[in-house]
């Protein structure tokens, strides 16, 4: 399976660099804080992936290997709501 | 406390101790919920009660020697079998608001423990118009323990925590009581923790990370609680209603669990009705009731509800139509892409401006951020100011199609669910109330008061 790029929302600020090197899986929103494109990383992408996540001043990006616990894109409607 | 709403207030916050004995008491009124129901002709369905059986609320909290003369005492360890295999079978679904399968969820914690798990007893009860909880809390406490104890045993802890929010004065004070009570049986040590008054602070990770360093905001994840939580242990944090349910199942049985309610969510559950009913508060339904049932059995009628909210501030609005014959079934809810969440039904009243109830809604969402996550703390503030203007009557171009742009992108971009839920409320007021959304911003005008609205 394809890496994925992860993010970590809670380090990441906004700096938006990794939307500018890898527009092509990552987008930014009005705040550029990164919308990442759903699915892994394509083979072709790899080293500008690789670049992007080494270029994030708050070390909030990773690439990981496809595992099969939780994904962050959690279909609506499960695990849903901060109460326990 | 009044969950009846007059203006155009869904669902007024908790003020602090909102919810004490007496309001409790308040809160169960509905005699037609209540195990020994008062004859009453309007009333022609009388729901089983399981979690609310015994004493009536106006006795307040039932002591221990009544508990265990009306339910009898724990199985004895030895004699509980697989409990949670028992949990499993029967089908309950947690009651916090996720739904997630409790006996997996205790599973999960069982399989890492080896005996030296935690249990947190979930009783923040953070979101507005909800208070089940603590009307649980304070009325049958022991039920509540008996749960803790339980599932204590079955996934191996040696430590409970139970964390109850620090406004809920009168439910963490007859929880103390009941733990005093029952000292020697518990046989391992347990605490009250105060939880922090705020929407995320029952958050599974952010009631962790409040009991290891103080701090009530959600945790990146993985790992998830139940791999690592407090002090590093796996931890299950479980809802007080899933907990005395459980103490249920473990002395009847998964299959006296599922003779009520639906095939594919057997079970009663509580419920906190709240806006255009005569008997706003607590009551325990069979889960399949429809909306349009809990409203006659509240006082509660079509012509007068402009729209239901579902699941509180983290559901959806339902419009009168689509909703009135939905069956309250966790379940056939997800299938139509709405949530039972924690058991909230509260009924719009006709004369009040969705836009406007909307636009309370997320600001107090936005508010309620932990200021962690950029998309949430950015994205709901942004959507919140907006659906304020347009519900003040004083739209800017696009403000529209931007709710509608920022909605599409938060969900799944944040450390906890806060943002996803949030949004979710916001897609679900613009389908419901799209027509008087549009309105809004075209007219600068409330279709429903035909006036400039005002929002405080």
């Amino acid at each position: 399976m394809a890496p994925e790029l992860r993010v970590d929302w809670i380090r990441c600020d906004g700096y938006g660099l990794c939307g500018d090197l890898l527009p092509e899986l990552i987008g930014l929103d009005d705040w550029r804080y990164p919308i990442m494109a759903p699915g892994g990383v394509p083979r072709d992408l790899l080293d500008m992936a690789q670049r992007a996540v080494d270029c994030c001043p708050m070390k909030a990006l990773r690439l990981e290997a496809t595992s099969t616990r939780r994904s962050t894109k959690t279909p609506a409607r499960s695990g849903r709501r901060p109460g326990g | 406390m009044a969950l009846t709403i007059e203006t155009t207030c869904i669902a007024p916050r908790p003020t602090p101790d909102a919810v004490g004995e007496r309001d409790a008491i308040h809160l169960v009124r509905p005699a037609a919920f209540l195990a020994v129901a008062e004859p009453n002709a309007a009333v022609t369905y009388e729901p089983p009660i399981r979690l609310l059986a015994g004493p009536s609320p106006r006795a307040g909290s039932e002591p221990f020697a009544q508990h265990l003369e009306r339910l009898g005492g724990l199985p004895p360890g030895s004699r509980r079998g697989d409990l949670i295999s028992t949990l499993e079978a029967s089908g309950l679904l947690g009651r916090g608001g996720a739904g997630f399968p409790v006996g997996r969820k205790w599973r999960s914690v069982a399989e890492r423990a080896d005996s030296r798990a935690v249990v947190v007893v979930n009783g923040a009860e953070g979101e507005p118009g909800s208070v089940k909880d603590r009307a649980l809390m304070t009325l049958r406490p022991h039920l509540v323990i008996d749960g803790a104890i339980l599932a204590a045993g079955a996934v191996g802890a040696q430590e409970i925590v139970v964390y109850i929010g620090e406004e809920h004065g009168n439910a963490r004070a007859a929880m103390g009581r009941a733990i005093e009570e029952r000292a020697r049986e518990i046989a391992r040590p347990i605490r009250i923790v105060a939880a922090p008054e705020g929407y995320v602070s029952g958050e599974a990770s952010a009631a962790v990370h409040y009991i290891n360093i103080g701090d009530a905001r959600p945790t990146t994840t993985p790992p998830r609680t139940s791999e690592s939580g407090v002090r590093g242990r796996p931890t299950l944090v479980q809802n007080v209603e899933s907990l005395a349910y459980a103490a249920l199942i473990a002395r009847y049985g998964d299959s006296w669990y599922r003779s009520v309610g639906q095939a594919e969510t057997p079970g009663t559950a509580l419920l906190t009705i709240g806006g255009a009913a005569e008997k706003s508060g607590v009551c325990e339904i069979e889960l399949g009731l429809t909306v349009g049932e809990v409203a006659d059995l509240t006082g509660a009628t079509e012509s007068g509800t402009r729209a239901v909210l579902l699941g509180g501030y983290f559901g959806s609005w339902a419009g009168v139509g689509e909703s009135w014959d939905l069956p309250l079934d966790p379940a056939i809810m997800r299938a139509r892409d709405l949530a039972f969440g924690c058991g909230i039904v509260s009924f719009l009243p006709a004369a009040t401006c969705g836009v406007s109830a909307t636009a309370e809604i997320m600001a107090y969402m936005a508010a309620e951020s932990a200021g962690q996550c950029g998309p949430c703390v950015f994205g709901l503030r942004a959507i919140a100011e907006t659906t304020t203007r347009l519900a003040a009557g004083s739209p800017a171009t696009g403000d529209l199609d931007n709710i509608e742009r920022w909605s599409d992108q938060i969900p799944g971009r944040g450390a906890c669910r806060h943002p996803d839920g949030a949004v979710e409320l916001m897609t679900s007021a613009l389908n419901v109330f799209g027509d008087e959304f549009a309105h809004h911003e075209r007219a600068g005008r409330c279709s429903i008061t035909g006036a400039q609205v005002q929002v405080a």
